[in-house]
């Protein structure tokens, strides 16, 4: 009795700094994509939207293994991450708070669609019609794999 | 992303000087009004607080770093659609969606590779030799500044100094503090979704003036020379780590110094003397090896670039 109540104490000392250190990271950009490996290069195996808050798992040099919601698991640059909490809509209890601390911040604060659109309104001869098309040409991991191959291009990270 | 306790510190007193200086500016304009009423019914500052900040003065270095990155993509596509109204955008399927390529690999290996939107590149109908950062990774490159380049490597060395500027936020530190102050006064107390009138509007003047201050600074009056050599740096380091030739950029800077024309409106009107940023480069690049250019690489420039 005496020796299972030490291995239960022991189990206990040695999982405590492991619960300590769990920690969730929130996704400060529209889209996030979980990957394979902690590389641009590695393959999407996921995504996590605009405020999701993720678990980290583990951290290895800029890069966070993480499990988003949903169960997903994979790789994040730490750029897109923050630990400000993000709320999505924000109420009034919300709003007090982040104005006063800094572990939240409320998406469409500030400058957002809403003064793009009153922008807009002012200002009819700024024309974003370019803006929108050329936010649509995407590349994908893929594609830059075969771009750095075929021009004999050798990454140094 | 920081973790850093510095920054939290930073953050902190950056939201309560912003608040501060919003009530001590408040006399006379509009937005900071509405911000101060905000500020005071939230109670989070105090009389106190108040006078404290009234005594640090640092307003306008606290309040750039509470621009979110959602906020930054906002002012970007603005600053972006100002660009693309001043000079026309060059049409060409092929050559946009490799210099995309181009430069999205090359973002990769910035501190920045996600950023709110993504990064996105863009040539510009023009002669003129010129390139824009907008903030949040909208990149404008003009013909002309294409037509400098020789291969690959060249371009390389443009776009790795343009996605410098946005890494390290020059377009957004243009930004003249009062605005920030007013608008950040503003934005740090109410949400989106409950906006009134006059904060709407009071908030589309501060972002007005805002995209007015970045766009003046990047066609008239340019960056400080410590910022270009700054993105000077960022592009060595994107360059070596993507695995293209940094000496491409001193070769680039030295082929435009013999083609600006002196009193232009373009990149001499807007940057430091090519030559004094290549003396720059020469130190920093004294114990970078030289990577040998494959002529297929030049190739596939010239192949997607024939007829700029």
């Amino acid at each position: 009795m005496k020796r299972i109540l030490l291995s239960l104490l022991l189990v206990g000392a040695l999982a405590a700094p492991a619960l300590a250190r769990e920690t969730t990271m929130n996704i400060q950009i529209r889209s996030a994509q979980l990957r394979a490996t902690p590389s641009f290069l590695g393959a999407v195996v996921g995504t996590a939207d605009y405020g999701a808050s993720v678990t980290i798992l583990e951290e290895k040099t800029g890069w966070y293994r993480v499990a988003a919601p949903g169960g997903a698991t994979g790789w994040l640059n730490n750029s897109a991450l923050t630990t400000k909490k993000i709320v999505m809509q924000a109420g009034a209890s919300d709003v007090s708070t982040a104005a006063s601390g800094q572990e939240l911040a409320m998406a469409g604060k500030g400058f957002n669609s809403s003064v793009e659109a009153d922008f807009k309104k002012q200002n009819k001869d700024i024309d974003f019609t370019w803006i929108d098309r050329m936010e649509k040409i995407k590349v994908t991991p893929a594609q830059i794999t075969d771009f750095l191959r075929a021009g004999r291009v050798t990454p140094t990270e | 992303m920081n973790l850093s306790h510095a920054y939290f510190r930073r953050w902190l007193t950056g939201i309560v000087v912003t608040l501060g200086a919003g009530l001590l500016l408040s006399g006379c304009s509009t937005i900071a009004n509405v911000g101060a009423v905000v500020g005071e019914t939230a109670g989070v500052i105090t009389p106190q607080q108040g006078d404290s900040i009234r005594k640090t003065g640092e307003a306008v270095e606290k309040t750039f770093a509470d621009i979110t990155p959602e906020q930054e993509y906002y002012i970007g596509r603005a600053v972006g659609a100002t660009i693309v109204s001043k000079f026309k955008v060059y049409d060409n399927p092929q050559a946009t969606e490799y210099i995309n390529l181009l430069g999205q690999t090359l973002a990769l290996a910035s501190a920045r590779p996600e950023t709110f939107g993504g990064w996105h590149f863009l040539i510009l109908d023009s002669d003129e030799i010129n390139a824009f950062a907008a903030p949040g990774g909208f990149i404008f490159v003009s013909r002309g500044m294409l037509r400098l380049c020789k291969s690959e490597d060249d371009l390389a060395a443009v776009l790795s100094h343009e996605i410098g500027h946005v890494e390290l936020q020059h377009a957004l530190r243009a930004i003249k503090g009062s605005r920030l102050t007013s608008a950040l006064t503003i934005l740090a107390v109410e949400g989106a979704k409950s906006f009134g009138g006059d904060a709407l509007s009071s908030l589309t003047e501060a972002f007005e003036g805002s995209i007015s201050d970045i766009s003046n600074t990047m066609m008239n009056s340019g960056y400080a020379r410590k910022q270009e050599r700054q993105s000077d740096e960022v592009a060595v380091r994107i360059m070596k780590g993507i695995g293209y030739d940094a000496h491409a950029l001193p070769n680039v800077l030295t082929r435009m110094e013999s083609q600006l024309k002196p009193g232009g409106h373009d990149f001499a009107a807007t940057h430091p003397p090519p030559k004094d940023r290549v003396k720059d480069l020469d130190s920093m690049l004294k114990k970078t090896p030289h990577v040998p250019v494959p002529a297929v690489r030049v190739q596939r420039f010239q192949e997607a670039l024939a007829g700029i």
